[in-house]
């Protein structure tokens, strides 16, 4: 049995995720930051989407790179970002810089009844940001092709 | 990195900003529990029938609220669509976090069985 996973607009500029795993914090943390293991889980088979490339400089200040591909297109589309804060195994912090008004993303990692919880949370620049980047992908630099991808990423789970 | 879900904006807009104010998200609450006119939520929440007609206008706008006029009573009653829309891109947004970890306890299970050989 899996675990349930909640979602909150906790105010106009924030959206909570949490979600509890059967497993020590330094395991949950490896898996999201080791690229080989992040790339097993990041985007749901059923999108149709693969990531294409994984670069992680897990450090405080280094950067990251996503590339991912989807069959309707011929052009790949980037997501990347720095990051902010890595303290292993409790907290990930980085930033989403693939439009400007991205949000900055806090992972924690708390052992709990001998799993561990995490929490991600997600802080946009202003209100508006946040209503933009739930209306539509456009803004988040993808390309035309790419436009309907976060519609099938959903619609086809 | 995170957002991969589609949304109407100016909607998504408009009901936040008639969900930003305490007496509307009161008004809602109380419609919650069953339709009342304009004058029974202006007694309710001790306000000049006017200042509830903007209030209820305000919720109308962002399709929170339906009213309906029979006689000189206007009834007012949840508008449940737009309420509704958000809570199905949440629900969305949910969804894909929700897969994305199902894939990620697979791989914990793996790191686990490795360390216990």
């Amino acid at each position: 049995m899996n675990n349930r996973t909640t979602v909150e607009r906790k105010s106009e500029r924030e959206l909570v995720v949490t979600r509890s795993f059967n497993g020590p914090a330094r395991l949950v943390f490896e898996a999201w930051t080791t690229s080989e293991l992040f790339m097993r889980w990041w985007v749901p088979k059923s999108s149709g989407a693969s990531l294409l490339s994984c670069e992680m400089d897990i450090r405080t200040g280094g950067g990251y790179r996503l590339e991912f591909g989807h069959p309707s297109s011929d052009k790949t589309m980037a997501f990347f970002g720095k990051y902010i804060e890595v303290t292993p195994p409790s907290r990930l912090v980085w930033t989403n810089e693939e439009s400007a008004d991205g949000s900055v993303t806090t992972v924690t990692f708390a052992e709990k009844d001998g799993g561990t919880l995490v929490v991600l949370h997600e802080l946009y620049p202003s209100k508006e940001a946040l209503d933009e980047a739930m209306a539509s992908g456009s803004t988040t630099g993808w390309s035309e092709q790419f436009g309907q991808l976060d519609e099938l990423l959903v619609t086809s789970l | 990195m995170n957002h991969m879900v589609q949304y109407s904006p100016t909607r998504f807009d408009a009901s936040f900003a008639a969900l930003s104010d305490p007496t509307r998200r009161g008004v809602l609450e109380q419609l919650g529990r069953g339709d009342a006119s304009i004058t029974e939520l202006a007694d309710k929440f001790h306000m000049t029938l006017t200042g509830m007609k903007k209030h209820v206008g305000v919720l109308e706008q962002a399709g929170l609220v339906a009213t309906q006029k029979v006689g000189r009573v206007r009834t007012c009653r949840l508008g449940l669509r737009r309420l509704e829309e958000e809570a199905a891109w949440i629900e969305r947004y949910r969804q894909l976090w929700a897969a994305r970890f199902d894939a990620l306890d697979t791989v914990i299970e793996d790191l686990k069985r490795k360390e216990s050989r």
